[in-house]
């Protein structure tokens, strides 16, 4: 009874802690994701003066959903924020935000989350190589989104080469949402 | 029992990657970089010395039988407080140590300090063990990744020493198991020198 008892009362002050503090992270934890989130839009759709984590549309593509961000300036709209995803990444789940200006030409690309390897597969995000600048101002319906081995268009980062297909696999989930949207 | 013993064992001594071989699984993971090595070496510390505080408070009032379950419950609760409080105010670290982060709960270092030191010795002395085993440990972690960061990408901390690619394999899995094998030699080097 006593073992009972004791395991009961670990627990349940366990449990009391973890919501106190899960009540308490709460709000910083959202903040801290929205704020990437903006920034990744600042840079795929620079110049927005709207707030485009609010107007949001949701696609389900291949069992995950997908989320389209407007970005505008004044009435003018500017372009489309994606935000995609690929499973194919070397270690698990990659997230980028692409930005398609209105003729669906890629604006720029930012990584939102990953977990390549440091020193190799994370040469995708923007300023660690120039991996991701040879897609700026492609428009994916005449630039094969694969990588040159795969006889596409895209010059693979060295020895990161599963990192490479699973960004354009990522970034080709983005075009066909967008395409879908229109 | 000395304070400044307790602490420094866990340093060098019984340093619990140099010397015990303890959470390893981290200590090959996360040392890709010294910043993330760093990182994760703190993380521990909190949850090192927070748990040996707690245990050694609760030493009397847990049934044998039960104690280990109850320790990892506590032990379990400290790594979610660092997880939630790294996700709400540091997004970019908890970016970079992801999974490792809820993987401290199974670190040996961990439930062996609660089991081996905090549930037989006073609150103080569990506490000073927890922070000179945890930074003992963030020096081992801090090193390694320095090492690493060194040879497969040719940076410090983040800075670029030289352009271009460096000694790939290192910061890649084989590369931790391959420096800590050097690393380790060279420890053993110092050791029998000053003995």
């Amino acid at each position: 009874m006593s073992m009972l008892a004791t395991l009961f009362v670990v627990t349940l002050v366990a449990a009391a802690l973890m919501g106190s503090v899960y009540a308490l992270t709460k709000e910083p934890i959202r903040l801290a994701e929205l704020k990437k989130k903006n920034e990744a839009i600042q840079v795929v759709v620079p110049g927005f003066d709207n707030e485009p984590s609010t107007e949001v549309r949701r696609l389900f593509i291949d069992g995950d959903s997908i989320f389209l961000y407007t970005a505008r300036k004044g009435d003018e709209v500017l372009g489309t924020a994606v935000e995609t995803f690929t499973n194919e990444g070397f270690s698990g789940e990659i997230k980028l935000m692409v930005g398609f200006a209105l003729d669906g030409t890629i604006i720029d690309i930012a990584v939102v989350k990953h977990a390549e390897t440091p020193g190799l597969g994370d040469k995708m995000v923007k300023g660690k190589s120039d991996f991701s600048v040879q897609f700026m101002g492609k428009d994916p319906n005449n630039f094969k989104l694969a990588v040159k081995k795969d006889r596409g268009d895209v010059d693979a980062i060295t020895a990161s080469t599963i990192t490479s297909r699973a960004y354009c696999d990522a970034v080709k989930r983005a075009h066909r949402a967008w395409t879908e949207a229109q | 029992m000395n304070q400044w013993k307790n602490f420094s064992k866990g340093l060098i001594k019984e340093n619990a990657v140099f010397a015990l071989f303890l959470g390893l699984c981290p200590t090959l993971g996360v040392t890709t970089s010294a910043i993330n090595g760093l990182a994760m070496g703190l993380a521990t510390t909190f949850v090192l010395a927070m748990s040996n505080l707690v245990v050694s408070l609760v030493k009397n009032v847990i049934p044998d039988k039960v104690r280990i379950p109850a320790f990892i419950v506590i032990i379990a609760s400290f790594v979610t407080v660092v997880e939630l409080v790294m996700k709400g105010y540091v997004p970019a670290l908890f970016d970079a140590l992801g999974l490792f982060i809820p993987l401290i709960v199974v670190n040996c270092v961990v439930l062996g300090r609660a089991e081996a030191f905090a549930s037989k010795n006073t609150v103080w002395s569990s506490i000073v063990d927890g922070l000179g085993m945890g930074i003992g440990f963030t020096l081992s972690l801090t090193v390694l990744g320095a090492v690493r960061e060194l040879l497969g990408s040719g940076a410090f901390f983040g800075m670029k020493l030289i352009s271009g690619d460096a000694l790939l394999l290192f910061i890649l899995p084989p590369g931790a198991f391959l420096a800590l094998g050097y690393l380790l030699v060279l420890v053993n080097m110092l050791k029998e020198k000053t003995a």
